[in-house]
C-alpha cells in the first residue's frame, strides 16, 4: 500500500497523524478506510523493519586518500 | 686603610660561589603564597613567593613553565621546587623554579577548575549551542579505544535496543599524551567525512589521570566545533570531565550513552501496538456510528410508511383551509356591521329626514336657498320645498327681527 518508502521516523510521524485524524471521526467513510489501510500498512512495515534489523558494526580506517574504509570489527579483548 | 678593595662583580661572584656550594640550596622545596606573578613574552614566568614576614624572588623558565598543568594566580598557596642562586647583575639571589604545586589540591584538579572556568567564560558550555540528538540515528560513530569493556558494552546495548543503527568505530587511544590529539582527529574526521549522524566519545572508568584526555582543552574545543551531535561518556557516574560540559549530552557511563543514543525497540513496538489499537478503535467507532445512523433512518415513519406521511400532510392542509374559511367569514361579518352603522349615520344626516319633521326649505327663483330675510323683498316669488312636495308662494311683506 505504501507507495514511497518512508524512513522509520517519517513512518512513525505519519502514523501518528493518521491515528489522530481517524480519532477525530469527521472524515467520510471512504477516506477513513483509506487512512486505516495506510496506517496498518505503516505499522506492518515498521514492525518488519525492526524484526529484520541486524546490527552492523564496522571499524573505520583511513584509506590512502584519507577516505574512510570500513573493516569488520573483531573482538580485540 | 691599606685594605685591598675588590670590584662589585668580584664580591657578587664570591657570594654566588658560597651560595651555590651549599647543598641545601641546590634542591629546595619552599612553601608560600604567589604574588606579582608575571608571564613575559619570552615564556619565562617571574613572581614573588611570600609569607607574612618575608618574600623571595622567583623565576621559572619557559621549559619548566610549559609543563604547568594549571595557571598560577596571585594569592595562591603553593609549594615551589627549585634551587637558589645569585643573579650577579642585580646582586640578588632568587629561586630558580622547576615546578609549582598548588597547596591542598592536586594540580590536576586545579587545572580542571581553571579550564572549566575559562571555557565557560568563552561560552563553550552554553545550552543554546547544544545540538539536538537524532531520534532514530542511522549511523553512530563511537570514538574510543577498540579494546576494553566500554566499546563492547556500548555495541551490545545499541544492538539490543536499536539494531537498525549501524555502529562505526573510530579507534583511538584514550589515555596518555597521544590520546587528546587522536580523539580530536577522530571527531574532526567523523565530521569531515560525515561518517555518522551521532558521535559517542568516552572511555571506561579510571583514575583522574586515566580520564585526563577528556579534560584536555583541545578535545573540548573539537567537541564544541563538531557539527555532528556528541554524547560524552567518560568513566563512572561521579566522574565529570570537561568533555561532559561541552558535549551536547552527557552520559554518566558508556552504557548510559548507548541508552541515550537510541530508543528501545520494545518502547517503539509498544507504541506501534498502541497505534494499531487506536486505529482499530477509531475505525470501529466510525462504522458503528454510521450503522447507528442507518438504523435510526430505518425507524423513521417516512421510510417505514411513506403514505402515512402524505396523509398527515393532507390533514394539515385541510386544517389550514378550515382556518382560512373561518377567517374570511369573520372578516365579512365585520364589514357588514360597519356598513349598517355607516348607512344609519348617513340617513340621520339626510335633509329629507329634517323636512319630514315639518321644516321647509325656501328657494328663490334662481334656485338659491333663502338663509336670511335680507335676501327677500315684498313681491318675490319663492318655492317652498317640503318633504313630500313643493309650493309656489309670493312674499307679501318682509319684517326683520330686531337685533339684540
Amino acid at each position: 500500500m505504501a507507495v514511497k518508502k518512508l524512513s522509520f521516523e517519517q513512518s512513525l510521524s505519519r502514523l501518528d497523524e493518521i491515528v489522530r485524524h481517524l480519532e477525530k471521526g469527521d472524515l467520510p467513510l471512504s477516506e477513513s478506510l483509506a487512512l486505516y489501510e495506510e496506517g496498518t500498512g505503516l505499522i506492518k512495515q515498521c514492525s518488519n523493519m525492526l524484526d529484520e534489523a541486524e546490527q552492523k558494526v564496522v571499524k573505520l580506517k583511513k584509506g590512502p586518500d584519507r577516505e574512510p574504509i570500513e573493516f569488520p570489527f573483531e573482538d580485540e579483548t | 686603610m691599606d685594605r685591598q678593595s675588590i670590584s662589585v662583580t668580584e664580591l657578587n661572584n664570591i657570594i654566588k660561589g658560597l651560595l651555590e656550594q651549599e647543598p641545601i640550596l641546590s634542591n629546595v622545596c619552599v612553601r608560600g603564597e604567589l604574588s606579582n606573578y608575571k608571564i613575559y613574552p619570552s615564556g619565562h614566568h617571574y613572581f614573588t613567593l611570600k609569607d607574612s614576614e618575608s618574600s623571595l624572588r622567583c623565576v621559572m623558565f619557559k621549559s619548566s613553565a610549559s609543563k604547568l598543568r594549571f595557571r598560577p594566580e596571585n594569592g595562591m598557596g603553593v609549594t615551589v621546587y627549585g634551587r637558589v642562586a645569585v643573579y650577579p647583575r642585580d646582586g640578588a639571589y632568587q629561586l630558580y623554579c622547576s615546578a609549582i604545586m598548588p597547596e591542598g589540591t592536586g594540580d590536576l584538579q586545579v587545572a580542571f577548575e581553571q579550564l572549566k572556568a575559562q571555557l565557560a567564560s568563552e561560552g563553550l558550555f552554553e545550552s543554546s549551542h547544544k545540538k539536538a540528538l537524532p531520534q532514530f540515528p542511522n549511523r553512530i560513530a563511537i570514538i574510543t579505544s577498540s579494546a576494553g569493556a566500554a566499546v563492547h558494552d556500548m555495541i551490545r546495548i545499541l544492538g539490543h535496543r536499536w539494531p537498525m543503527a549501524q555502529v562505526v568505530l573510530l579507534p583511538v587511544r584514550v589515555q596518555g599524551v597521544e590520546a587528546p590529539p587522536e580523539i580530536v582527529g577522530a571527531i574532526r574526521y567523523a565530521n569531515e567525512f560525515n561518517v555518522a549522524d551521532l558521535i559517542i566519545t568516552g572511555r571506561g572508568g579510571g583514575s583522574i589521570e586515566d580520564l585526563w584526555a577528556f579534560n584536555d582543552e583541545r578535545v573540548a574545543r573539537a567537541i564544541y566545533e563538531s557539527r555532528l551531535p556528541v554524547i560524552s561518556a567518560v568513566g563512572h557516574e561521579p566522574d565529570v570531565t570537561i568533555a561532559d560540559y561541552v558535549a551536547d549530552r552527557r552520559a554518566s557511563t558508556p552504557s548510559n550513552a548507548a541508552e541515550i543514543a537510541v530508543p528501545d525497540q520494545r518502547d517503539i513496538r509498544d507504541a506501534l501496538d498502541s497505534y494499531s489499537i487506536r486505529a482499530d478503535q477509531a475505525i470501529r467507532k466510525k462504522l458503528l456510528s454510521l450503522s447507528e445512523r442507518l438504523e435510526s433512518y430505518k425507524n423513521k415513519r417516512v421510510i417505514t410508511d411513506p403514505s402515512a406521511h402524505i396523509d398527515n400532510r393532507r390533514i394539515e392542509l385541510d386544517h389550514a383551509r378550515d382556518r382560512l374559511t373561518a377567517a374570511e367569514e369573520r372578516n365579512l361579518s365585520r364589514c357588514r356591521q360597519s356598513f349598517v352603522a355607516l348607512t344609519a349615520a348617513l340617513d340621520a344626516m339626510s335633509p329629507l329626514r329634517v323636512l319630514s319633521r315639518g321644516y321647509a326649505i325656501a328657494e328663490k327663483e334662481d334656485g338659491s336657498t333663502v338663509k336670511s330675510v335680507d335676501m327677500l323683498s315684498a313681491g318675490d316669488s319663492l318655492r317652498l320645498q317640503l318633504w313630500d312636495g313643493s309650493a309656489q308662494c309670493r312674499v307679501s311683506s318682509v319684517s326683520k327681527r330686531p337685533e339684540k
